[in-house]
Order: structure tokens, then sequence, then C-alpha cells
């Protein structure tokens, strides 16, 4: 993993699966309501970031993700953990 | 159908997808001038296939049809079918969203289904376990999909599910839509069949029961059927949808009629997993019962459009059939296999034929059985051998059977004079 995460990247990711703007793609953008991301959608997407930045997201963990800041958070927690192993 | 309550039921609308174009006029002038639609595979690689060769599907992009994210998240065969509604409905002049929404359903029908996302994600599971397997499997593999699609994006809210008979799955499944109008269950019905199942595991088990042909080094002439040299079918894969709609419904609004679906009969051979009966006696039974619902005689009907797969058995038990309902009148009319064309649709097999079918009424012509060169005694019938001809018809029948002994017979009649 490299030192710091890139959340254009993720915006991309994100916009390819959803099929929506890159820009669209915020820290306040709920999946349901503003992405019109389904639970496939969610689950693809969540596979696609998994395969990605090499992280696995606890089951407990799926029902929290609402909105693009909460998945970004998760992935931050993730990037620090690493980074101070 | 004629025979019943009195409502009619007009085709007020086609769509294609196929390996012979995608739009009418592409497809009727490769029909009529036998330009075929098989080559070598090119969709994955076939070194350890006895059979290298199919009717693909070319230059389709599905995002010409639909969104992107939409395009991603449906199987393929679902992509051939909604782009192929899109264009029946476009040319019928209906639009669904403005009407009620009971008033018009959808029957996709498909022999089999997802196949290649089902293939795709049992690789997936194989090599990096269930937590890659894509979400969108399910939707992606259901033979029903289909339909459903085309009801969401069409806002088709009328009676929606799928028919299921292998290679006659869409011939009933355009039976079973106009008997939805006959019933007063629908005004209109997009109805048709879509296949896409060029991989690797069909074409293998199809290769295993040696049904598909070998001919790889000549593709254009591998489907030849009634020819002494067949050696199998030839896969192909696609989409043809129609817009069924209430005969008076249509005339009202002042649709263009392209043809009436007068009788629809079906049957079971109740004989054997995926040989026909050898004397062809399910296959007579359905022709007869639609022969009875449209309330015709046998020598009413100027042309069959035959199932004729290009089988060694198939097309001989096919050919005796004919000859058992039409007795004498099996030599006057005239029968072909457009599937020396356009290859074997399977589920999209009865659709296509059916279009094929309404085309030669509509036009006059009968398209050929093309790579007849060297007739089969034991089918002595007017193939249409390779040159199209001329031909005023009142009435064809579209005849498709599938594994499993299914047959269904379609009767298709020219419209009125307006």
């Amino acid at each position: 993993m490299s030192d710091k995460l890139d959340f254009s990247e993720l915006q991309r990711l994100a916009a390819e699966l959803l099929g929506v703007d890159p820009d669209d793609v915020q820290r306040n953008k709920s999946f349901a309501k503003d992405l019109a991301a389904d639970s496939l959608d969610l689950v693809e997407l969540i596979n696609a970031v998994e395969d990605k930045y090499d992280v696995e997201l606890p089951e407990e963990r799926l029902d929290g993700m609402k909105n693009i800041g909460d998945l970004w958070a998760f992935l931050e927690e993730e990037h620090s953990r690493k980074q101070e192993v | 159908m004629s025979t019943s309550n009195g409502v009619r039921v007009a085709v007020t609308g086609m769509g294609f997808v196929t390996p012979i174009g995608h739009d009418t006029e592409t497809v009727w002038s490769n029909l009529v001038e036998g330009v075929s639609g098989v080559g070598p595979i090119t969709r994955f690689d076939t070194e350890q296939h006895s059979t290298k060769i199919a009717a693909e599907v070319r230059k389709f992009d599905a995002v010409d049809y639909m969104d992107r994210k939409t395009a991603r998240t449906i199987g393929r065969f679902c992509q051939f079918a909604l782009a192929a509604s899109k264009m029946a409905v476009e040319q019928s002049g209906l639009v669904p969203a403005d009407m009620n929404p009971d008033d018009v359903g959808v029957i996709v029908s498909t022999a089999i289904g997802g196949m290649e996302e089902i293939e795709r994600n049992q690789t997936i599971l194989l090599e990096r376990g269930v937590r890659r397997v894509s979400p969108f499997t399910v939707p992606m593999m259901i033979p029903d999909m289909g339909s459903g699609i085309v009801a969401m994006h069409l806002k088709a809210g009328g009676p929606n599910y799928s028919v299921v008979s292998a290679c006659a799955s869409s011939a009933h499944g355009i039976g079973e839509a106009a008997e939805i109008i006959k019933r007063g269950d629908a005004i209109a019905m997009i109805a048709g069949g879509t296949e896409a199942t060029i991989t690797p595991l069909t074409l293998g088990a199809f290769c295993q029961i040696k049904a598909v042909s070998e001919r790889n080094d000549d593709p254009e002439g591998a489907c030849r059927p009634f020819d002494l040299e067949r050696d199998g079918f030839v896969m192909g894969e696609g989409a043809v949808m129609l817009v069924l709609e209430d005969y008076d419904h249509a005339r009202k609004r002042g649709a263009r009629i392209l043809s009436e679906i007068v009788g629809y009969g079906a049957s079971a051979d109740m004989y054997h997993y995926v040989a026909p009966h050898p004397e062809g006696a399910g296959a007579a039974r359905s022709m007869r019962k639609a022969l009875k619902r449209a309330g015709i005689e046998p020598e009413q009907v100027g042309y069959i459009n035959a199932h004729g797969t290009s089988t060694k058995v198939g097309d001989i038990a096919e050919t005796k059939a004919i000859k058992e309902v039409f007795g004498e009148h099996a030599s006057k009319l005239a029968v072909s296999s457009t599937k020396s064309v356009h290859g074997h649709l399977l589920g999209g097999a009865g659709a296509i034929e059916a279009a094929a079918t309404i085309l030669a009424i509509d036009r006059g012509m009968l398209p050929p059985t093309i790579n007849l060169e060297h007739p089969d005694p034991e089918c002595d019938l007017d193939y249409v051998p390779n040159k199209a001809r001329k031909a005023e018809l009142e009435y064809a029948i579209s005849n498709s059977f599938g594994f499993g002994g299914h047959n269904a017979t379609l009767v298709i009649r020219r419209p009125d004079p307006n």
C-alpha cells in the first residue's frame, strides 16, 4: 500500500461501478439516496474496494456503510493500521 | 385462435439482435441472399473443442441501447432481449409507459439463461473463493430475468414470465403470449426469445453429444439442413422480439399490421432426452393442433419455416411429420430452414423463425435453405434450395422442437387488406 490514500481513485472506482459521474462521488453522498446504489451495487463496490486495497470489510461493519464517507473512513483506518505495522 | 373467442392477434413490431443483423432490412436481405452468419468462434479459445464455429452476434455494443450501469449488471442474453424489445416496441408505435400498466405484458423466453455469467462466476469461485462471486450473479443467470428487465425498462406491467422448452422456448412463448391477448389479460405482449450460450461449457456439452457440426474449415457451409452431408447444428445467439397486439386495437390506432398469429399448437414427443421421435409423431400432432386452432385445412398452407436444425435424425423426422400432416400437399408447399443462414438460436430460434415467416408473407418471398447441394433421399420435399423465390402466401407455419421432446407450431396469416 502506498503512503497516502488517494480519494480520487475511490471516486473513479465507485463512479465506474455505480454508473455515476466521479465528481458526484463525495464523502457526504448516501449510497442509497444520492448514488442510487442498491444492496447488490454496494456488495459489488465493497468487493472491488477489498480487491483494490487488499483489505477485508468485516461483516458486522456492512450495516454501517451508509455513505461514501463511511467507506473512506474504513479505508483510512485500515491504511493507518497497516502503516503502523 | 380463430376457433376461440373471436379476439385476433396482430404482430405490429419486430426487433432483432442476430448473427445476420440488428435491423429488419439487414436481416431480411441476408435471409433472401443466403448470406451466412456463421464463422470461427471469437468469444473464447476453442482449442479443446471439436467444434470451433458458431453464429455469433457481432458489432453489438449494449450501451447503444441502454445505460452503462444496466449494460454492466445484466447478462448478455438480457442485453440482447432489451435491445430487441426496444426496437420492436418502437416499430409498433406503442408507448407502454402511457398505457395502463396491466395492458402490456412481456414474455422473453430462453432455453438456458445466463450461461456465460454462471461460467465466469464458477471460475471466480474456484480460483478466488465465494467472497469474490459477483452479487449480480443471481439476476444475471436466472432465465426469467429477460422478461423482468424488459418490463422495468419499457414500463410494461402486464403478465410477465418466461417460457422454457429448450429450442422451442420462444415459439411456445409467442404462442402463450397470443393466448394471453386472446383471453383478455393484456392488449399487447412483447414476446420473443433470446440466447447467449456460445460459451466453453455449453459448446463443450453439445460437442460431447455430437450434436454440433464439426465442419470447422467451412463455417458458412456448416449448417446444411436436409443435405446428405449435414453433420449437426451450428450454435447461434441473439434475440428477436415481437410486439403482439389485439388486432382491433392495432387497427383502430392505425398501426401497420405485419401479420396475424392465427394458430398455436403444442405437444410432447414422450420419447427421448435429446432424440426426436423417429417418425416425427409429436411434431405432427403439434402441427395438426395448430392448424385446427387456426381453423384451416392443410392445403391452405403455402410455406413451412422448418425447425430443420441440420442434424441427421431431426431433419428426417420433421420431413416425415410434414408428410404425415400434409399428405399430397406436402410435395406442393415450400419448406425451408433459415437456420442454414442464421444458425440455431436455441431459445431464440422460434422467434427469429417466426419473424422470418412473417417477413416471407409480408414480402412475398421464400427465404432459401442454403448449402443444400446433395439432397438426402430421405428428405424429399421442396426445401427452396439455395435461392429465394417469389410466392404469394396467405398462411405459413413455423415449427420449433426442443430437447425434452417439446414441440410448438405457430400458424401465421397475411393481414387483412387495409
